[in-house]
């Protein structure tokens, strides 16, 4: 498979008053043609920052992308001048957020606001806009909400039209942040299927963002797991479910109560929290929660190594041998 | 698990709480009303935990708060160690309060912010005159700090110093700072990471066992609630379509949107999920301002025959094992 994109080593930091927040730091990636990749991890590893870095959505100041290079279909866009990124926005790469009703207008019609990307990167006029609007509307199975407003809608419906608003001008990458964090879980499997469904027919590749790890399991083909701001362990999703070899990766999949698994008496838990990204401990950040802690840990970064086919994590100590 | 003598504590007989929906200003008129909770009925026995499921707006949080009587019920019983509290008058609850306390879901706005961590968790204490004196009120409220996970030493800090998870403790601590004997949990981890999660369900399960607490536990994760709870009830619009001990709901679903919720919960393992169907129902959750005839889930249940339609089910005892659904299918 050809690769899409190539994320090289990008970084990027807030500067605060109090000191500078590593929010992303170093990390690489890339992606295929048509595969769907998931990033995971908790709130603040940096994932939401990563995706919105790529398109060049960091509002600067306070942030801003130090270092990296972001290689999409042959071209570096972060060499891009800020017209250009903007025909990159919406266009060839498309963004769905995790708020729909934070996300939307609420003074414009649905239908206007899925026909604005179409009018400004298409030059479609007025009439050929809303053929096309009503065609994604259908897809997304809200045929009949053309003029309704966000507020109207339910949570789920506002998804859907963020849906077809991402979809509108065949973008080649589509960005998921926690598209579905805030819907029940009914509504959850409606959107996600929906959204796996509509993008395998237009062969667009799929970035989902998610903390959730059986959404991963369900639809994502690679998954990158993130742990304060680097990747931690990068794996085809069976593998990673399979055999977890970094500690963090071992200790989220323990905590998670499933449904089809016996009831434990209790939890695995992974102590203490995640670190402060203002003053992260020295060494490999996740040292202070480890149970498989060494000297080396607690003084050297470790960098992503191979350890199967596929497989790579970062981290000085093979769990595998113990 | 713990300490159990299949006592009823508290029972709940044809719950009804309805909102008013008011038009006008001087001259106010109730123009409809939201039936949030529509004749509910269960019990739960003393030291077990008891989840309650269901998606945004079935009515399980008004459940919740209707027996602590901290939304008025329209009608109904709700009956606490033999007594039933609806009838009592302000100061009786206030007593009774003692005995039963809830711990809330959003760790971020259930603290006040001007308020140190040792006061939100003395606070309890001094309205119920059960700290003597200053000393031995910061004996407790250390004490407490300690039980729930937290160094005593960051009892003068306030709550935006405290990350989600801590958060979440001082709301646990605040809870069990009167030893009650029934706590209700409203999505006490829904707001927090995965790995946090654990450690909160986990001290839950731990406290239950020191203090032989009974939980009535509120959520919409149905993994979680099957890691915890004892007996479950599946909301549905108002009213609950399946009542069953752990074993059989998991095991043995019988309500079509029982199903179809534990079909929606994604497991985290790639090989398993390939040989799943999840999209079971379409549709969403109806306005409960205007509920569909008959039995509520009909327009999204996919095996609804005519009778659905028309008449409500009632909720029947299926086996001898006290596994209750409301559909007219089940048998």
């Amino acid at each position: 498979m050809p690769k899409l994109l190539e994320v090289k080593n990008l970084s990027t930091h807030f500067f605060t008053e109090e000191g500078a927040v590593r929010a992303v730091d170093g990390i690489s990636y890339d992606l295929n043609e048509g595969e769907t990749l998931g990033l995971v991890g908790e709130s603040g590893c940096g994932k939401s920052v990563s995706a919105l870095s790529l398109l060049r959505l960091i509002p600067n100041p306070p942030g801003k992308i130090i270092c990296g290079e972001i290689i999409f279909q042959g071209e570096d866009l972060l060499k891009l001048s800020d017209t250009e990124i903007c025909n990159v926005r919406g266009n060839r790469i498309a963004m769905i957020f995790q708020e729909p009703m934070t996300s939307l207008n609420p003074v414009r019609t649905i239908g206007s606001q899925i026909m604005e990307p179409m009018r400004l990167h298409k030059g479609m006029n007025k009439a050929r806009a809303l053929q096309e609007c009503l065609t994604l509307l259908s897809k997304v199975r809200m045929p009949d909400r053309v003029n309704t407003y966000p507020h109207q809608l339910s949570g789920g419906m506002t998804q859907r039209a963020m849906i077809a608003m991402a979809l509108s001008c065949a973008p080649r990458l589509i960005i998921a942040d926690e598209p579905t964090t805030s819907l029940d879980v009914t509504i959850q499997a409606q959107i996600l299927d929906l959204m796996k469904g509509l993008t395998r027919d237009f062969g667009t590749t799929l970035m989902i963002i998610t903390h959730n790890l059986g959404v991963v399991a369900r639809y994502a083909d690679r998954v990158n797991v993130m742990y304060a701001g680097r990747i931690v362990e990068k794996a085809t999703a069976r593998d990673l479910y399979d055999d977890p070899r970094h500690p963090y990766t071992i200790g989220l999949m323990a905590s998670v109560p499933r449904l089809d698994q016996e009831i434990r008496h209790k939890l695995g838990t992974m102590e203490g929290q995640p670190p402060d990204l203002l003053c992260l401990p020295p060494g490999c950040a996740f040292h202070p929660r480890c149970t498989y802690c060494t000297e080396q840990c607690l003084e050297e970064v470790p960098e992503l190594i191979p350890v199967a086919n596929n497989h790579e994590i970062a981290c000085w100590v093979d769990v595998k041998k113990g | 698990m713990s300490k159990r003598d299949n006592s009823i504590l508290i029972a709940v007989r044809n719950l009804t709480v309805y909102f008013p929906i008011y038009r006008g200003t001087i001259f106010k008129k109730k123009v409809a009303e939201v039936k949030a909770v529509d004749g509910v009925n269960f019990h739960i026995n003393s030291g077990e935990t008891f989840g309650l499921v269901g998606e945004s707006g079935s009515g399980k949080t008004t459940t919740g708060r209707a027996i602590l009587q901290l939304d008025q019920q329209t009608s109904g019983e709700i009956v606490f160690e033999g007594r039933d509290i609806t009838r009592l008058d302000k100061q009786e609850i206030r007593h009774l309060r003692r005995k039963m306390q809830m711990i809330f879901q959003d760790p971020f706005g259930s603290l006040d912010p001007r308020m140190t961590a040792r006061d939100i968790i003395g606070e309890p204490l001094l309205i119920h005159n059960m700290a003597k004196s200053k000393a031995e009120y910061r004996k407790q409220t250390d004490y407490l700090l300690e039980l729930v996970g937290l160094n005593p030493s960051m009892a003068k800090r306030y709550p935006h110093e405290f990350s989600g998870g801590q958060r979440q403790r001082i709301g646990i601590a605040r809870a069990i700072s009167v030893r009650p004997c029934f706590v209700v949990c409203d999505e006490p981890v829904s707001a927090l990471d995965v790995s946090i999660q654990a450690q909160i369900i986990n001290l839950l399960g731990q406290l239950q066992e020191e203090f032989s607490l009974t939980y009535l536990f509120i959520a919409h994760d149905l993994a979680v609630v099957r890691h915890i709870s004892d007996w479950i009830a599946v909301m549905y619009l108002g009213g609950i379509v399946e009542i069953a001990s752990r074993k059989d709901l998991y095991d043995d679903a019988q309500h079509p949107y029982t199903r179809a919720l534990l079909a929606a919960v994604p497991i985290p393992d790639p090989a398993m999920e390939a040989g799943r169907k999840h999209g079971m129902i379409e549709g969403e959750i109806p306005s409960s301002l205007n509920p569909p005839e008959g039995c509520k889930f009909h327009p999204r249940c996919p095996f609804a025959k005519d009778v659905c339609q028309k008449e409500p089910p009632s909720l029947a005892r299926l086996t001898a094992n006290e596994h209750w659904v409301a559909c007219h299918l089940a048998s």
